[in-house]
């Protein structure tokens, strides 16, 4: 079993990123989503993977006595889940943004290669910088 | 005062409540954003001088011991990181009085900021891999936050770049997180460093370091994982970008401390070995970056990434005079480039850009600026008696005891072509004409008091850290030592201190 998940995690980090290389940024979500569920797939696998047994403590002991699997991977699994929730939602929204603004979600077209905005000199007037546009 | 390490993150995090209920009155809003920095920075302190006294304070979150638990752990690296990050706070604070308009107060400036300030605190001070991770996602959707405020050109593009290539990080850093639970079992720093040592597949486990590695240089912008930096930190507004260009690529840096003196001791000749290889890397390009600029924050921000490599050069060596110098250097060079980057903004309100082909003349016009400039600049450069000296004197003697003549000399070299940017701010923003005004009647901008006081006042600890770089090496000396033996700290978060 961890054999076989040890290949599907591979398999997804592959997968992964070839999509997140291809340029194209919403690509990259996809990529960005796949590569999230693979590592909370191998977080999973390295708590071991037992399921005949819950991990419970029988009563009088102190120990385990029976092998089982470790619960706190899956602790964490459910916080990272959460986090990357929220990241890929914002993720979205910024991008959508973006393209609003830009019109391209491809990284090699001219709005993501440009190097320096600049707004035109002799524009500080009075107290406050103009950061906004009137927009 | 057992709360006490819990205390910078909790105050930020209360203070980022209340300003979200003031946010639409501009004035109080940051009135309250001020207060609530203040008493930050005396939580600081208060820590500080605890630590001072005690050298490690450990606590238990929730009075779960640990392993199990997570748990709170302030020594003196900690302890000094939190001070600085209060100082440049409330110093950033003060300017964006002015800076920050009040369409981007509504936004949630304010709100953001304080979640910030709360989770770089806290990434300073746990003492759990785990929790680290979500500190730092935390300073990521806050960042994102203060990334995209405003309608800035280019704004939106750059801060793609920014949280795709962070995002990439933290997959880095949770893959490694969840390589050295399956081997080792435990995810807290002190009880991993005494479980690596009985790791018996050190292949993977020097895999899950240098993954972590990848996670943190591209947080600290390390070469060859720079880009994104450049191209995000000119588009935000001046006292967010000070915050950023002092405190983000530094935690990545600290984690790097902390992780390769704490747990990855093991297997020195892979680990440290890269990280020499990558600083030496990093200092060169960052320099050469800059020398090619025009705009005044890209020049700066290219300086972050060439500052950066002395800091790691400083960890890779990992004796202890390497690790004082890092630590020297940490100190120092935050100070100093938030005070740049406010001094940037000043430059744009004085002379009306920020790029420096469009300004000039400020020398005659705005002296007190002029004065703002040049002392985080040569402390940058490492002119002596400034701090930067001293900083850069620690790592390069560091190095040649290490036998390291090479990056002794490369050390020096990044040094004076720091210097070349240095001054080709100072002829083109300062001495040369301004091109766009007539020279016999030059037009004064007046500079608010709210914008010039943070960077005079951070000047000034620049000269006094210079002045008294004698403490300051001695306390840094005793931090590298807690980091070299780190068995004070495992044993004031394992052992007994119940």
């Amino acid at each position: 079993m961890e054999t076989l998940l040890a290949y599907l995690v591979g398999f997804m980090f592959a997968a992964a990123i070839y999509l997140m290389l291809s340029g194209v940024l919403v690509k990259f979500v996809f990529g960005f989503v796949l590569i999230g569920n693979a590592v909370n797939l191998l977080i999973f696998t390295a708590g071991r993977l037992t399921h005949i047994h819950p991990p419970l403590i029988s009563q009088g002991r102190t120990t385990l006595t029976t092998p089982a699997s470790n619960a706190l991977p899956q602790a964490l699994i459910l916080t990272a889940i959460v986090i990357g929730f929220a990241m890929v939602t914002f993720l979205l929204v910024l991008l959508y943004r973006t393209y609003s603004r830009t019109g391209t979600l491809d990284a090699d077209d001219a709005p993501f290669l440009e190097e320096i905005v600049e707004n035109a000199p002799g524009t500080a007037s009075g107290s406050k910088p103009n950061e906004s546009d009137p927009s | 005062m057992k709360i006490l390490p819990v205390l910078p993150i909790l105050l930020p995090m209360a203070t980022a409540v209340l300003s979200v209920l003031f946010r639409v009155d501009e004035r109080r809003a940051h009135g309250v954003a001020l207060g609530g920095a203040v008493l930050h920075l005396v939580a600081g302190i208060l820590l500080l001088a605890t630590v001072l006294e005690q050298e490690v304070l450990a606590l238990w979150v929730g009075n779960w011991p640990a392993p199990f638990g997570i748990c709170l752990v302030a020594d003196y690296l900690s302890a000094v990181m939190v001070v600085i990050t209060a100082v440049i706070h409330t110093t950033m604070i003060v300017y964006a009085r002015l800076d920050i308009d009040p369409q981007q107060v509504r936004t949630g400036f304010y709100p953001f900021m304080q979640i910030l300030t709360a989770a770089v605190c806290g990434a300073f001070l746990t003492g759990d891999l785990f929790n680290l991770y979500v500190w730092f996602e935390v300073i990521l959707m806050a960042s994102f936050g203060l990334l995209v405020m405003g309608h800035r050109p280019g704004r939106l593009t750059g801060a793609v770049k920014y949280v795709t290539v962070n995002l990439i990080s933290t997959i880095f850093f949770i893959t490694a997180i969840g390589l050295i639970y399956g081997l080792t079992g435990t995810l807290n720093m002190a009880d991993l460093h005494t479980k690596v040592a009985g790791v018996e597949n050190t292949a993977l486990l020097t895999a899950a370091a240098m993954l972590l590695m990848i996670a943190f240089g591209i947080k600290a912008a390390l070469f060859p994982l720079f880009f994104w930096l450049p191209a995000a930190y000119h588009t935000l507004p001046v006292s967010v970008s000070a915050f950023f260009a002092g405190m983000l690529s530094k935690v990545g840096v600290y984690a790097l401390i902390r992780m390769f003196t704490l747990v990855f001791t093991t297997n020195t000749g892979v680990t440290h070995t890269t990280l020499l290889v990558v600083a030496a890397l990093t200092m060169l390009f960052g320099v050469v970056g800059a020398a090619s600029q025009m705009e005044m924050r890209r020049i700066l921000s290219f300086h972050i990434i060439s500052q950066v490599g002395y800091m790691v050069l400083g960890l890779a060596l990992f004796t202890p005079l390497a690790l004082a110098g890092a630590i020297v250097y940490l100190v120092h060079h935050i100070i100093v480039k938030a005070n740049l980057f406010l001094v940037s903004g000043l430059v744009r309100q004085a002379g009306g850009a920020f790029n420096l082909k469009h300004v000039g003349g400020l020398y005659k016009t705005h002296g007190l600026l002029a004065v703002g400039f040049i002392i985080p600049a040569f402390a940058l450069a490492g002119f002596p008696p400034l701090s930067g000296f001293w900083a850069k004197l620690l790592i390069i003697r560091a190095s040649l005891e290490s036998q390291q003549y090479t990056l002794a000399v490369l050390a020096a070299a990044v040094g004076l072509l720091t210097v070349f940017s240095m001054t080709k701010i100072w002829s083109e923003a300062f001495w040369k004409q301004s091109p766009t005004e007539d020279p016999k009647t030059p037009v004064k901008h007046p500079l608010s008091a709210w914008m010039l006081t943070p960077v005079l006042a951070l000047g000034l600890i620049t000269i006094l850290l210079g002045l008294f770089m004698e403490p300051v090496i001695r306390f840094a000396v005793f931090a590298a030592g807690q980091l070299m033996d780190p068995q004070p700290y495992i044993t004031a978060v394992l052992g007994g201190g119940r």
